[in-house]
């Protein structure tokens, strides 16, 4: 051959309906938006901030990628192959948060600013890692962090992360979109006997999806399992609390599911 | 269930007005059957389409060898799965054709749960001059028969039928990614994120599972398969990809249960471009055998590779095809593109590799002279016979007249299903919902 140019023809077949109807694929408008957000981001935009640090769009990405693993309205289980991909990169963000020592506290919450205002120009995360060395805070430097380093110990904030309860008692340290997906979680998850009496359709789906979306696309047929799946790697183990509420509710949906 | 209800009823509505996408008819494969005379796709909403190469005919010149539809089926229907209240898409992941063995055609597909092999027939005659029904099928009036007749075939306007011959169900507990048919042309397997099975062609309620990775506690999950496929030669090997990136080659001669590679071929990381990305952009979306037998190609977010059985190290070739995304990985992750699964392919010689990537270009590298070109699938840029321009993506610099800038190109317009021709120079590229066939005029022949 050639040459890949060389002469190509096109010979047949355009195969499209002609009167389309339409379903935006998913993130479209989220596409192009954050093009003009992130990429632009260099470009002198009024009142911009200069690129924030290391660590704060550190702290968005893992953020981001809470709530990625967040359950979604939807039918279909989740994909499987993605949720672990997400689980590994928040996995390394903790443990890179670990060996800093910087366990950030958010910036002071603005009313109404959801998650979504983190998402700034997060370029540099994607720089190599010997170019960012000058960037990242040194640990003896918290004037830099909003909040004080050293706040509560990595290992019980890691662990956690995925159990809804413990989070009310250490809700200040998280940021704010954690809060968010507990919110989320509390509202979805009724308490297991609310679960068991109550219609078909409404919060029982509800229970089914949370599990299986909770755990970001676990799809086997063990209930038990699922809620501590994604876990980080090298916690500590989870405080009994967690466990146990968490627990009752694998056990009365694995009675419910006979699986 | 509410808001929950079919979103396509939703939209609909809501948004007729623009040219947007019907979601049921968006290509999610392409196949090509072993010679090249038939290829099929399947779409989102379930259906298979396959189209057949007209014979080049002296009388009709110009329409040497175009793709006509040859037959449209519903291959899988959307299910519920009550136990986990939730839905089992009909959307078809991969569609494989058997070797043929007689007149008939035969194909595997698949979506989420459960394969299907269907068999497709012609019927061009049909028995006339019955005895006891009339041309309609009616009975006749028994008094009105006064002598007794053969029926004879009579030739008939061509009929494509095609029967759901096996339904192999109940086989994975995960989202099913590949199929590959064996050499022996009895075996096949399936893979999900999860396990690889083997099942013989005839047997529908028994698999046997050969790759099991599931960790005993999934705690533990770190890693998936993505991709599986059999050896075009030898019938006891097989490859699979992982999200890590990793390859792993196995002999089915070796243990019934897999899960020991006799192969990995996994490249290290290179420690200069690493970032919390790094494992994302190497998980392999797609791995394919040579037709040679001899190398692999891999698709991973960036990049294609060429590896050769013979050396686990690192890939022997290493083609780039968007570095100018590796600055807008945090972007792409955000939008989830970065988990796009891209498809790659060989041509029938093995010398030229294409891969398909955003804005509705699809990138092809030739491996002896190293030289590679950006096309475009699109209805304005390409009329029928019109040669296709090379496109080019500026990332600063110098910028030529019809470069694309970066941010300018649509995410949204990707293609990630390619397939090639097994002898000719002819690709068939999935752009959504429209499906573009190519050939190459000039060089018909395979160098």
């Amino acid at each position: 051959m050639e040459g890949p140019e060389s002469a190509m023809a096109v010979v047949a077949g355009l195969r499209t309906p002609e009167n389309v109807t339409c379903v935006l694929p998913r993130g479209t408008m989220f596409a192009r938006g954050l093009k003009r957000k992130c990429w632009d981001g260099d470009e002198d935009v009024e009142g911009a901030p200069a690129a924030p640090s290391y660590s704060l769009q550190r702290q968005s990405l893992l953020d981001m990628s809470l709530v990625k693993l967040q359950l979604c309205h939807t039918l279909v289980e989740p994909n499987l192959c993605r949720s672990v991909l997400i689980a590994n990169t928040v996995r390394q963000i903790q443990e890179e948060m670990t060996q800093d020592g910087a366990w950030q506290l958010p910036a002071p919450p603005v009313a109404g600013r959801g998650p979504l205002d983190h998402l700034v120009s997060t370029e540099i995360l994607c720089r190599a890692a010997w170019e960012q060395q000058g960037q990242r805070p040194a640990p003896d430097l918290p004037s830099e962090l909003p909040g004080a380093l050293g706040a509560p110990a990595p290992g019980s904030a890691q662990s956690c992360i995925w159990e809804a309860d413990s989070s009310r008692g250490h809700r200040g340290s998280f940021p704010k979109s954690l809060d968010q997906i507990f919110e989320t979680l509390e509202s979805r998850a009724p308490s297991p006997v609310e679960g068991l009496f109550a219609d078909a359709g409404g919060p029982y789906y509800d229970l089914d999806a949370v599990l299986t979306g909770m755990v970001g696309g676990k799809s086997g047929p063990g209930g038990g399992d699922g809620l501590q799946a994604l876990a980080p790697a090298g916690a500590p183990p989870p405080s009994a609390s967690c466990k146990r509420d968490l627990g009752e509710l694998d056990h009365v949906v694995e009675i419910l599911v006979e699986t | 269930m509410g808001e929950d209800t079919d979103t396509r009823k939703i939209n609909h509505s809501f948004l007729r007005d623009h040219s947007y996408v019907t979601e049921a008819d968006i290509i999610s494969t392409v196949e090509f059957n072993h010679t090249g005379e038939l290829l099929a796709t399947g779409d989102k909403g379930g259906r298979v389409v396959i189209f057949q190469r007209e014979p080049e005919s002296k009388s009709a010149p110009r329409s040497q060898g175009e793709y006509d539809v040859y037959s449209t089926f519903q291959s899988h229907e959307p299910e519920f799965d009550y136990l986990k209240s939730l839905e089992i898409e009909e959307k078809i992941n991969k569609i494989k054709w058997l070797p043929q063995q007689n007149a008939a055609h035969s194909l595997l597909s698949t979506n989420d749960k459960t394969i299907k092999l269907w068999k497709i027939t012609e019927r061009d005659k049909r028995p006339e001059g019955y005895n006891l029904k009339d041309e309609e099928g009616k009975l006749k009036d028994l008094s009105t028969v006064t002598s007794l007749q053969v029926p004879v075939l009579k030739p008939m306007d061509l009929m494509v039928e095609v029967s759901p011959r096996r339904v192999f169900a109940n086989g994975h507990t995960y989202h099913i990614n590949s199929i590959s048919v064996n050499s022996d042309c009895e075996t096949y397997m399936s893979a999900d994120d999860l396990r690889i099975n083997l099942w013989h062609l005839a047997i529908t309620d028994r698999s046997f599972n050969i790759v099991d990775i599931k960790p005993a506690n999934m705690e533990d999950l770190t890693e998936v398969i993505t991709a599986s496929e059999f050896h075009p030669h030898h019938c006891n090997l097989f490859v699979y990809s992982s999200s890590k990136g990793s390859l792993r080659l196995c002999d089915m001669r070796a243990a019934a249960l897999c899960d020991k590679h006799s192969k990995l071929f996994e490249e290290p990381e290179d420690p200069s471009n690493r970032s919390f990305f790094s494992e994302i952009i190497s998980s392999v979306s797609d791995v394919k055998f040579s037709h040679s037998g001899r190398y692999m190609l891999t698709r991973d977010y960036l990049t294609v590779k060429v590896w050769d059985l013979n050396m686990e190290a690192r890939p022997i070739e290493t083609y780039q095809v968007h570095e100018y995304l590796r600055s807008k990985l945090c972007s792409l992750y955000e939008n989830d593109c970065i988990f796009d699964k891209f498809e790659c392919a060989w041509n029938g010689s093995d010398s030229v590799i294409m891969t398909g990537a955003y804005n509705n270009f699809f990138r092809m590298f030739d491996r002896n002279t190293k030289r590679d070109v950006t096309l475009e699938a699109s209805r304005e840029s390409s009329k029928p016979r019109a040669v296709l321009k090379p496109r080019r993506v500026c990332v600063g610099g110098k910028r030529r007249r019809d470069d694309i800038s970066v941010d300018s190109l649509d995410f949204t317009k990707k293609i990630l299903h390619t397939a090639w021709h097994p002898a000719e120079n002819i690709i068939a590229i999935a752009a959504t919902n429209n499906l573009y066939i190519f050939q190459d005029k000039v060089n018909s022949e395979m160098h």
